[in-house]
């Protein structure tokens, strides 16, 4: 330490900061390594349910029971994807699927611009109390919601509908925040330019607003894309009709009262889960944009 | 074409209609107050800019000079008052409704459209034809000379160019007015000169009226044709540029303008210039301050001619001239352009054309009089 404050004092600064650089090399060097350690570690933990995942599938009834557990099958079973795709109207239960997160993606698109937009540009009386009040309702944790929307929608008699699936799904705060903070970074005199040239409110949300805020659209479409497609335990709760399930639940199909089949159960969910991960590295840059450019970490 | 820039050489200017074929309006204001909250931003403005004309807005910061543009606009309105275009009143009307062409000072391109996009944009909300709506924005292209960058995006422009292209999405739904909020604030000062002069021209060949707003004193005197100056929310005088600085109607116009400011001095209604400018009796009672603009004041060898004796303090050397601080019996004076042996120490005699003396009474208003057969009263006859 000491002989780095002794450093040549008669150097220019650009060069006396290049000779600290040289010294502190080493320093660098564990300093990189530890981070690509724990984020290798980090990265390995969330891959390796993937892997035990597309494994299983692969393997036959014993090797997936086996313990210790068989981390590479003898031979894959490619036979189970076959299996498993008759063991159940995946067919319908696709469709369903598709139509729900379309439907459900769509709605709430169309809620969370407009919500957005109101909170970040129009001005009328209680916005700001509001919006705070809208803001905390994202602390109330998604499993407390679930017997209110239950009760609310038996009243309306829609359980065991399609509607029961979309109707909860079509708000979400959160997207309601992020684009929120996104509107707000629009300036002003864009939108006065746009008044003035003629356009409504309306017409300036949908042809300046929301092509300037494309990368947040993207990134909430694409979480509510997939959350809605893995959605689970609210089509579980709301449905009982074995036309109406979603992919998620019919793997249930592999549960039976005499034990589960892990084999076509895991060759079944990497089917379900394909589309999603497609999805994802596709648009991966999308995602991080849209939520880093909010101000949201995380 | 690429006639503008050289009918402009020596040939007498004819203004080329084309581009606005609708009527182009004057814009009245009656009895305008506007409030925030219980703050008064404008009060009891009553002005007409004259159909055709280049009017500046000009006054200091919080003057209220945006907020009246905004209200011309139409996104703001007036808590009292009525604010017409030509005869047709529009105080009621939104800035969708008003149809007027606006420039901001950031100039508030849509980012993500093309700059001909940008460009057809309000026609397109006026629901012009897909054909004509790029006839016409080619046509403006042309017009602010930005018609090589039309597929570019604004982000690709320099800031002028992008304050071109913005005064060429103003002009392209015809508006009866053209608004322009601080047009060239944000530009470098190469550019604020250039786009000062593309302004004027595109005014002259457009032929629209046009209000531009403005805290720069040396824009509002180059381009207009009238000059409404603000302050504390009241006009303090409407008139063409020449006499804005030449007849003030008050003190804040006569110090506001003029860079270096002009030199005030308490009126002796004993003293020299009293007697040597002949001020007849009613004036010389109301007179309690003299202004006289730096640049006005004349050294002479003449100690009989002197309106003002007094030993130089201070001088700064620019070039050929020299401009110099002088103190006078319990007053100091800035004098500019005088002669080059001036130096510092020497005690000096000046005096200035009767003409270039400004007088206001106690409550800083302009006091002037027409019989005394002076030239300021010849013209202000």
């Amino acid at each position: 330490m000491k002989q780095v404050l002794e450093t040549p004092a008669g150097l220019p600064p650009a060069k006396r900061a290049s000779w600290l650089l040289a010294d502190a090399g080493m320093a660098d060097v564990l300093k990189k390594g530890l981070i690509y350690t724990a984020l290798s570690i980090g990265a390995i933990t969330m891959l390796i349910p993937f892997y035990w995942m597309v494994v299983t599938s692969l393997k036959t009834p014993a090797e997936a029971v086996a313990m210790p557990p068989v981390w590479m099958p003898e031979v894959p079973q490619f036979v189970n994807y076959g299996t498993a795709l008759e063991a159940a109207p995946f067919g319908r239960y696709f469709l369903n699927s598709v139509l729900v997160t379309v439907v459900s993606t769509i709605g709430e698109l169309f809620t969370t611009i407009l919500a957005a937009f109101a909170f970040a540009k129009m001005k009328f009386y209680g916005r700001s109390l509001l919006f705070t009040v809208l803001i905390a309702t994202m602390m109330v944790p998604g499993e407390l919601l679930i017997i209110p929307n239950f009760v609310t929608l038996s009243n309306f008699g829609l359980i065991n509908t399609y509607a029961a699936l979309i109707i909860p799904y079509l708000a979400s705060v959160f997207s309601v925040f992020i684009l929120h903070q996104n509107f707000v970074s629009v300036p002003d005199e864009l939108y006065y330019a746009a008044k003035v040239d003629g356009c409504s409110d309306f017409r300036f949300l949908w042809s300046v607003m929301v092509p300037l805020s494309k990368s947040a659209i993207v990134a909430i479409t694409i979480l509510k894309v997939i959350g809605s497609w893995n959605s689970f335990m609210w089509p579980l709760i709301v449905t009982n009709d074995r036309m109406l399930r979603t992919l998620p639940v019919g793997l249930q199909a592999f549960t039976t009262e005499a034990g589960t089949k892990y084999e076509l159960l895991m060759a079944a969910s990497t089917l379900v889960v394909l589309p999603m991960i497609i999805l994802y590295l596709f648009l991966q840059k999308n995602i991080i944009m849209g939520i880093s450019r909010s101000g949201l970490k995380g | 074409m690429d006639g503008h820039q050289k009918e402009n050489a020596g040939v007498a200017f004819v203004p080329d209609r084309r581009y606005i074929e609708v009527n182009t309006l004057q814009v009245r204001f009656e009895d305008v107050t506007m409030t925030y909250g219980d703050k008064k931003v404008l009060e009891q403005i009553d002005f007409t800019f004259p159909a055709h004309s280049l009017v500046s807005v000009l006054g200091p910061s919080g003057c209220g000079k945006s907020t009246t543009l905004m209200l011309i606009s139409g996104l703001m309105f007036p808590t009292e008052g009525r604010i017409f275009f030509g005869d047709r009143e529009v105080t009621k009307l939104d800035a969708v409704k008003r149809k007027v062409g606006m420039v901001f000072q950031n100039y508030a391109l849509y980012p993500h459209l093309s700059v001909l996009d940008n460009i057809m944009f309000p026609l397109k909300m006026a629901k012009v034809p897909k054909n004509k709506r790029r006839e016409r924005a080619l046509e403006l292209a042309n017009l602010v000379q930005i018609e090589d960058h039309i597929d570019k995006k604004p982000k690709q422009l320099s800031g002028g160019q992008q304050q071109r292209v913005a005064i060429a999405r103003a002009l392209a739904k015809e508006p009866s007015i053209l608004l322009m909020d601080e047009p060239l604030s944000n530009l470098d000062a190469r550019l604020r000169l250039e786009m000062r002069e593309e302004i004027r021209r595109i005014q002259q060949e457009t032929n629209i009226t046009t209000v531009f707003v403005t805290h720069d004193q040396e824009e509002a005197l180059s381009l207009s044709d009238q000059v409404m100056v603000l302050e504390d929310g009241a006009i303090q005088q409407m008139s063409t540029p020449r006499d804005l600085y030449e007849r003030p109607d008050n003190l804040f116009v006569a110090s506001f303008l003029g860079k270096p400011a002009i030199n005030t001095l308490a009126f002796d209604p004993n003293g020299r210039i009293r007697r040597m400018m002949n001020i007849p009796q009613p004036y010389a009672g109301q007179i309690e301050t003299v202004g006289i603009r730096p640049e006005c004041i004349i050294a002479t060898d003449h100690t009989q001619d002197a309106l003002f004796r007094g030993e130089v303090t201070h001088i700064e050397r620019i070039g050929r001239g020299v401009s110099a601080k002088v103190r006078l019996d319990g007053a100091e004076m800035l004098v500019t352009g005088l002669p080059a042996a001036v130096e510092e120490g020497q005690t000096i005699n000046l005096t200035a054309d009767d003409g270039d003396l400004l007088y206001f009474d106690q409550f800083g208003r302009s006091v002037r009089w027409s019989e005394s057969g002076s030239s300021v009263g010849s013209a202000g006859a």
